[in-house]
């Protein structure tokens, strides 16, 4: 058997790959659906009413991707310039905090001032948790695999800390939440009764404005040059620790919106329990999107309806919501496996040779 | 300052830091096994979580607790399999495949947990392994309680590190092991298999990180939480690099590693009053964190680590 | 020839891809004889040797063995533990060595099996010993590979061979990493263990090494056998044509006056840990219109000289000038700015981006010309016109300026990189290995463009492990050794040569 790399992959092949890769990941899940004794079927259904059934569960859903889009993001820019920012988690957290400290009253004023604020306090908190393990990798070469995951664990105990500390709640009756975000610091709704808001906008901006930095500028082009061939980039005069400082940079920042966009815009106060790990999900968001930002969008709606449409399913029958975790993990899984028949050719040699 | 002499004098602190550093020991061995062969293993965590999930289930269902250890094993190996395949003949990121490893081992634990146990508001207890009581040798004044009143899953922690380091450095197999982590060429020169010994050493050091998760549920604690192997898989991964990757400065790292943690603990108590206790809880990570950072730059990374090979490439 | 047969290689056949590595290839070799196997680069050898020992799985044809009983043994395609338990050994061109092991632990490698739970080890040091006796071949056993030089190494696995009891030995282009002097003591102790009985196949392309040590000749040109005969009756001018086909000249050397100093190192000194990539005190002065080559075994601080002039390198003493200018702190884009063309050493490695387009390569060192970017805004369209006329310019062949570089051939990687250097007229030229890996064709087209550059007037700093082409290409020649640069007042092959072994002429 002989591993042989194939010469250009055909656009259509890399478009297909992770729609594929999804189909077989949720085709997987009746395996544990029958393990848990549901019917089959009926869950499938329920699952896709738990999302198209109706406009509130659809804009449930476009709530869900929201987080996800800017998770996305940033792993998907980081990971293009294969700087292993696993930390997205942690960074989300410290952009809700930066959201928070700067919006429940510690400063007050118009929307069109307090919003841009919320958001830049969030970004900047989010990109100096990613700066941190980036300056570790390219000043001491420490792994920021490592540094960027077990930070998610220092921030959180952090977060833990602020909201029994400094951010508490005096209202909250003991609970550890923050104070509330004003409302003129708050993301408006989109749509009057529905959860979506303001924060997708900013997400789909943020995509586009990604997707063109990427593709159309000299900076997108160091970025791909440095993740590609660190050492010709390095040769060719560009700068890579700089370009990397760079990245890390806008990754954390990107994650560190999505906590600005869950706190802000979704939950009004900060707890420790803001994210059921959107900053883990979002590695497989980038991944199923080919770390395209465009990709990213659809990948994010993709994660965001296995999410929501567990959720309702394990309402309506009784199997735990985890399904979806295992759907989205399985996901990823696929997609690196399909990588891999895009890249490859597998030919069974040998019989040829020995035949002669 | 006399408090802090008190603490070490203490041989509770001791037995303390032991137990805190074995399920660190056993992940720091399985991950030392997987990147000396030349595979990254980012599956630890979730094998971690499988190990202490399976092997205290199946002691639940019924099944003797040494059983349950060799089932923990045997699921970290499956998934350390799973791994195995992706990047080894496949050749695919070592880092995205331990990810989906670790994202998907913890959710098919947690699915399981919640399919099979529908409606507990509490884990169920276990009977856990018991500290060993070896006559006489545990008699022995302070040396008795901390090394002869572990429980048997410490003492087989203490005994794989002899056998890892054995036949690491001692066996044909360790030399041909580290010779595939330097240059797998050198290895498909000699007539051996390249996938073969890589794919081993995956699957014997997942079946070791399982045995730390195991330890959490079955003799650590007597049930299963979400969420509690918290990053002690991703601690390991720092931790081999601290040891270069060497089973005798592995056991070095994990113990320096418990005693620290056990020593926060004990601050904590008296300390508690004037310092959050978060402080004392991020510490590990943060410790972590600088044991990598202050060996990086000497670090010997195996040469051929994260590096795929394939047959009959040119 | 009436030595017995021992190896038979039948209608061998590769392709890699589109390419045809070798063309139904059909070899013999006897007991006690030493054949070579002669060839340009890229002919072919390495891919039927990798075939013979089992690496590569041939398209068609097989490989026979006459076992020592008189029976012969087809091998199973594509298993080298079966050229193993056959007797054929290989030496690569890249040591196939782990580093972290010791010598003998290298040698042992594979010859125990694994689920020993101890090693033995007495009986095979006391064998090695033996062979080192008997072969002069003499490499510390203890030390790991990682501390020994070159020379050990290859040693290490010639005698990693000879423990296997290889009656049949390749040896894959040994010379390439020795001085002359290395090289004929190689030859030497081959010699005593062909005498007893062992056969040898030599890889080479160098002539006058093969005409002194073989017995017989094989050449190779793309992939085929091109002719067979033996070396006692072989005439020089004959086999050269054979191997080369039709003769491409060299281009004429005109006459070029010798302006101003255009790149100046002074006693610059780079300490490192490896003295592969150490300098010590090395002073260079290239004036314009001149080509300067380096000759020198490589890893004698080759690379660390390469570094320093692509900026990758900062010395720790001394200092470095360009035209006159002195860069203080010299970096890979400072040293473009300076008008600094570079040309790899590993050209895949540091010199394309793989995965990016032909076009993309072709801009990677100007990102911010003005007819590469608008206010940070890539011009594509200039682009593509620029990688258009640069890919004709330069005969730049491949499916395309949007494919990916990746997917040109090494002779096409190095025009692209020709083409992006040349194309600004360059000062200076740094041409570290420019011509290795590459066909003649291609080899020719580079040493032409670097002609052409010192006649334009650029300064060029030519290395080269190949002792021919820096004494057709040089207008001076520098020996390095031991991160030493030497300046070498003779073009004659043997004092050059002592100089490459560290020893005044």
């Amino acid at each position: 058997m002989v591993i042989e790399p194939r010469g250009n992959i055909s656009r259509g092949v890399q478009m297909a790959i992770p729609v594929i890769a999804a189909l077989v990941a949720l085709g997987l899940a009746a395996l544990p659906l029958a393990f848990a004794g549901a019917p089959v079927l009926e869950a499938y259904k329920q699952m896709f009413i738990g999302v198209f059934g109706s406009v509130f569960s659809f804009t449930e859903m476009l709530t869900r991707a929201t987080p996800l889009i800017f998770t996305g993001l940033a792993a998907a820019l980081a990971f293009k310039a294969r700087l292993w920012n696993i930390g997205a988690e942690g960074q989300l957290y410290l952009g809700a905090m930066g959201a928070v400290a700067v919006g429940s009253g510690l400063i007050d004023g118009p929307a069109v001032l307090m919003i841009p604020l919320v958001m830049i306090a969030g970004a900047a908190a989010g990109a100096a948790g990613m700066l941190g393990p980036a300056i570790l990798k390219t000043r001491f070469g420490a792994d920021e695999v490592v540094t960027s995951l077990l930070l998610n664990f220092i921030i959180l105990i952090f977060v833990q800390m602020m909201l029994e500390g400094p951010l508490k709640d005096p209202m909250s009756m003991g609970w550890p939440q923050s104070e509330p975000i004003l409302d003129n610091a708050a993301l408006p709704q989109l749509i009057p009764r529905m959860r979506i808001h303001m924060g997708l906008i900013v997400a789909l901006v943020a995509a586009v404005i990604a997707q063109i930095a990427l593709t159309k500028t000299t900076w997108g082009f160091k970025i791909r040059a440095v993740g590609e061939n660190a050492a010709a980039a390095r040769h060719a005069g560009i700068n890579v620790n700089r370009t990397l400082l760079g990245v890390a940079c806008i990754s954390g920042a990107l994650a560190g919106l999505a906590g600005v966009s869950e706190v802000a815009g979704l939950k009004g106060y900060l707890t420790t329990d803001l994210s059921p790990g959107y900053g883990y999900s979002g590695i497989v968001v980038a991944m199923l999107a080919g770390l395209s930002p465009m990709g990213v969008v659809i990948a994010a709606l993709y994660v965001a309806s296995v999410f929501v449409g567990a959720d309702s399913m394990s309402r309506a029958m009784g199997v735990s919501s985890y399904l979806a975790d295992l759907v989205v993990s399985m996901s990823l899984l696929s997609v690196l496996i399909g990588s891999f028949f895009a890249r490859y050719r597998i030919r069974f040699a040998g019989k040829a040779g020995a035949s002669q | 300052m006399m408090d802090m002499l008190q603490i070490f004098l203490n041989e509770s602190f001791w037995v303390a830091s032991l137990r805190i550093a074995t399920p660190l020991i056993f992940g720091v061995l399985g991950a030392l096994l997987c990147e000396r062969a030349g595979v990254l293993n980012l599956g630890i965590e979730g094998i971690f979580v499988v190990g202490a999930m399976v092997g205290w289930m199946s002691v639940y269902a019924g099944a003797p607790l040494w059983l349950g250890v060799i089932i923990a094993a045997a699921a970290g190996g499956l998934f350390g399999l799973f791994h195995a395949i992706l990047t080894v003949p496949l050749g695919l990121s070592q880092h995205v495949s331990g990810l989906g490893i670790t994202l998907f081992a913890t959710s098919v634990a947690q699915f399981l947990y919640r399919t099979i146990l529908p409606d507990v508001s509490s884990p169920p207890r276990i009977i856990p392994f018991q500290p060993m009581d070896v006559p006489i040798l545990s008699d022995i004044p302070f040396l008795g309680p901390v090394v002869f009143q572990q429980t048997a899953m410490t003492w087989l922690a203490l005994i794989m590190v002899g056998v890892v380091w054995w036949v690491i450095n001692r066996t044909p197999l360790g030399v041909a092991l580290q010779a595939v982590g330097d240059n797998p060429d050198a290895v498909n020169a000699q007539g051996l298999s390249v996938y073969k010994l890589r794919i081993g050493a995956v699957v014997a050091g997942s079946a070791l990180m399982a045995l730390g998760g195991a330890f959490l549920t079955m003799s650590a604690f007597d049930a299963f939480f979400f969420g509690m192997v918290n990053g002690r898989g991703w601690i390991c991964i720092a931790l081999v690099i601290f040891a270069s990757w060497r089973p005798g400065k592995a056991l070095l790292g994990a113990l320096l590693f418990g005693m620290f943690d056990a020593f926060q603990v004990r601050l904590q108590t008296e300390a508690g009053a004037i310092v959050p206790s978060q402080i004392f809880l991020m510490a590990p990570y943060v410790l972590s964190i600088i044991a990598l950072v202050i060996v990086a730059r000497k670090a010997e990374y195996p040469r051929a680590l994260l590096h795929p090979w394939f047959k009959g490439h040119r | 020839m009436n030595k017995p047969l021992i190896l038979t290689l039948a209608g061998l056949t590769k392709r890699f891809g589109e390419v045809i590595a070798n063309d139904a290839i059909d070899l013999t070799l006897h007991q006690g004889e030493v054949l070579a196997l002669l060839g340009e680069n890229g002919a072919g050898k390495t891919t039927l040797m990798n075939m013979l020992f089992g690496h590569y799985t041939p398209d068609a044809g097989y490989v026979e063995i006459i076992c020592e009983d008189g029976t012969p043994l087809r091998l199973p395609p594509g298993q080298p533990q079966a050229a193993i338990d056959a007797r054929i050994g290989m030496v690569h061109q890249h040591f196939t060595l782990a580093e972290n092991l010791t010598a003998l632990d290298n040698i042992l490698l594979g010859s125990e099996s694994l689920l020993s739970l101890r090693r033995h080890r007495r009986a095979a040091r006391a064998k090695i010993e033996g062979l080192m006796q008997d072969s002069g071949l003499i490499a510390p056993l203890d030390e790991k590979i990682g501390a020994l030089s070159v020379g050990e190494r290859q040693r290490v696995e010639i005698l990693k061979a000879l423990f296997h009891d290889a009656r049949v030995l390749v040896l894959d282009e040994p010379t390439a990493v020795l001085t002359p002097q290395e090289a004929d003591s190689l030859f030497v102790s081959l010699r005593k263990m062909v005498d007893k009985g062992l056969s040898v196949i030599f890889i080479s392309h160098k002539l006058h090494e093969v005409l002194a040590f073989s017995d017989r000749i094989a050449v190779l040109r793309h992939g085929k056998k091109v002719g067979e005969l033996i070396t006692a009756d072989a005439d020089k001018n004959q086999i050269a044509t054979l191997m080369v086909g039709e003769e491409t000249a060299l281009p004429e050397r005109e006459a070029c006056d010798v302006g101003d100093p255009v790149l100046e190192l002074k006693s610059v000194t780079v300490r490192r840990e490896n003295t592969r990539n150490s300098l010590n005190d090395v002073s260079l002065c290239v004036r314009a219109g001149e080509i300067v080559g380096v000759a020198g075994v490589s890893g004698n601080g080759q690379s660390a000289l390469a570094q320093v002039i692509s900026g990758l390198e900062r010395p720790d003493q001394g200092g470095i000038a360009v035209a006159g200018k002195v860069m203080p702190a010299p970096t890979p884009k400072g040293m473009i700015k300076a008008h600094v063309g570079r040309i790899p050493e590993d050209r895949h490695h540091d010199g394309v981006v793989g995965s990016m387009t032909v076009a993309e390569n072709l801009i990677i060192e100007r990102l911010d010309a003005p007819d590469v970017q608008t206010r940070g805004f890539l011009r594509k369209k200039r682009i593509a016109e620029h990688a258009k006329e640069l890919v004709q310019a330069y005969d730049v062949r491949g499916p395309g300026i949007e494919a990916r570089a990746a997917l040109l051939s090494g002779g096409n990687i190095q025009k692209l990189i020709l083409a992006r250097v040349l194309e600004q007229e360059p000062l200076v030229i740094l041409a570290n290995q420019p011509t290795r890996g590459l066909d003649f064709g291609a080899a020719g087209e580079v040493a032409r463009r670097l002609m052409e550059a010192r006649k334009r007037g650029a300064g060029v700093v030519l290395i080269s492990e190949d002792l021919d082409e820096v004494l057709s290409l040089a207008d001076r020649i520098v020996v390095m050794h031991d991160g030493q640069l030497i300046e070498a007042d003779t073009r004659d092959r043997a004092a050059i040569g002592l100089l490459m072994a560290g020893q005044a002429a």
